[in-house]
């Protein structure tokens, strides 16, 4: 076996249980609970009091214009010396939900509205509440409209995670790091970690692709490729 | 009965409805005629309050309520006669993402909590009725224009409304289509539905409405029984309307 394969082969258990154990949850939290706030600071932009539409709006401004590597230096570094002293994967999974919240707000924004106004009206002269014609009926094809940009976001995360190594998370890219402290052999293990984050990408391409088939069924998509 | 009295709607400072006073006999179908931007489709949209008028009163069967300038409306209020209507959309807006009978189905499970196994046999008759019932398990994208406004019928009667509410149910669609439409809406008409319905389509308002209300400007030119009216109408702006229509002609005589 040549000397860069047993490498990979020597290297691949610590990596993937970092992957298994921080990559992976930190992804996978960090966006329901991104979605969770995006979806309410969307709400609270499109149909919020004007000063909870500000604030929202304010949220959004400070996220989307400053870096996540500087955020989540602010988080872990930075907030001890006002007596808030976080561990680092709580840390960094406060950073990642703040980002994903502030990006996927756009998303949802976007798409609540470009469902017709007149699907509001039909859910209306069916006796349905806003809460009601929001979860039954603009909610579901919105989501539909959404999938591929939040696909982009989810993926995009999913790379991103390897910042918290910066914050002493022991995830994926920061194991390669420590195989390479010792090793001296960092082209090898840089481009393992990459494999690694390109397979998990690929993973959730694979899954977008069926959720997007899915919500085609309905649609007047199917039709025009048939 | 449904009683509007002096409805006067307003966007902005456009006065879109002035003075309106209508009464509407259960089991009567009444068509509001006449040209666009006349304020047809506003008035319409003010018995279900999908638009709130600015000044007025509403009184639909036990259910009355009074609306003031500059005062909101609760949704309780609105709810209370909103409930007592059923509507379909000149566009048909059935729900894209819910099947025909899903679509019919929807009023009674979400709003009034019925068990699912009888909302879907209430809906699977309504849908006979309509000539659906072939159809219950199609989407919404796979049907034609006149197939998708029988379904947003069906789903309109599902919650049995004391009146239902057509905005131009057939403008969307070509002769034919509008025809199977409306026969259903004419076979309603004949069981007792009440109706009211903005149209163009004055042989649809010829066919099945007892009373027209002719409608102009944001005011009601004239009112009366449909057949008087389309034949000997009483003032000179209807007759003027009617007659550019031929729709004398279209009366079967």
């Amino acid at each position: 076996m040549p000397h860069w394969l047993q490498l990979m082969a020597d290297s691949l258990a610590p990596l993937l249980w970092a992957g298994l154990v921080f990559t992976i949850p930190l992804t996978l939290m960090s966006f329901a609970l991104g979605l969770v706030l995006g979806l309410i600071t969307a709400i609270a932009r499109l149909f919020g009091p004007a000063p909870v539409a500000s604030i929202a709006r304010f949220y959004v401004w400070i996220i989307r214009g400053t870096p996540l590597l500087v955020q989540l230096f602010v988080i872990f570094y930075g907030l001890p010396s006002v007596g808030i002293l976080l561990d680092a994967f709580p840390a960094a999974l406060i950073g990642f939900t703040l980002n994903i919240g502030a990006y996927t707000s756009e998303i949802i924004r976007a798409v609540i509205s470009s469902v017709p106004k007149g699907q509001w009206e039909a859910a209306y002269s069916i006796g349905m509440s806003w809460r009601q014609a929001m979860i039954r009926t603009i909610l579901p094809q919105a989501a539909r409209v959404a999938v591929p940009p939040l696909s982009n976001t989810f993926i995009s995360l999913v790379k991103d995670t390897s910042l918290a190594a910066a914050i002493t998370v022991p995830e994926l890219f920061q194991a390669a790091q420590r195989v390479v402290a010792t090793t001296y052999e960092p082209l090898i293990l840089y481009i393992e970690a990459a494999l690694i984050y390109l397979a998990l990408s690929s993973v959730l391409s694979t899954l977008q692709v069926r959720l997007e088939r899915r919500f085609a069924r309905y649609g007047g998509m199917m039709e025009a490729n048939a | 009965m449904i009683e509007l009295t002096n409805i006067e709607k307003r966007f902005g400072d456009a006065l879109v409805l002035k003075n309106i006073n209508i009464r509407i006999p259960e089991g009567s179908v009444t068509a509001l005629v006449g040209p666009s931007g006349g304020g047809k489709s506003t008035l319409l949209r003010c018995i279900n309050l999908l638009e709130i008028p600015t000044s007025g009163a509403i009184r639909l069967g036990t259910e009355s309520l009074t609306f003031v300038p500059q005062q909101k409306t609760s949704w309780q209020s609105i709810q209370k006669i909103r409930r007592q209507t059923g509507m379909v959309f000149q566009n048909f807006q059935l729900f894209p993402h819910q099947t025909a009978i899903e679509n019919v189905m929807e009023g009674l499970v979400t709003v009034l909590k019925w068990p699912t196994e009888r909302a879907r046999a209430k809906a699977m008759e309504l849908l006979k009725k309509v000539g659906m019932e072939a159809k219950a398990d199609a989407w919404p994208a796979t049907l034609s224009g006149g197939q998708q406004q029988r379904i947003a019928i069906a789903r309109a009667l599902a919650p049995s409304p004391r009146v239902l509410l057509c905005d131009e149910p057939t403008s969307a669609l070509d002769p034919e289509l509008a025809a199977e439409v409306v026969d259903v809406l004419s076979a309603l008409a004949s069981e007792g539905t009440t109706m009211v319905m903005a149209t163009h389509d004055l042989r649809l308002a010829s066919k099945i409405a007892n009373n027209v209300v002719f409608l102009e400007a944001g005011s009601v030119v004239e009112t009366g029984d449909a057949r008087l009216l389309f034949t000997a109408p009483s003032q000179e702006r209807t007759r003027q309307f009617i007659s550019t229509i031929n729709a004398a002609n279209t009366y079967d005589i």
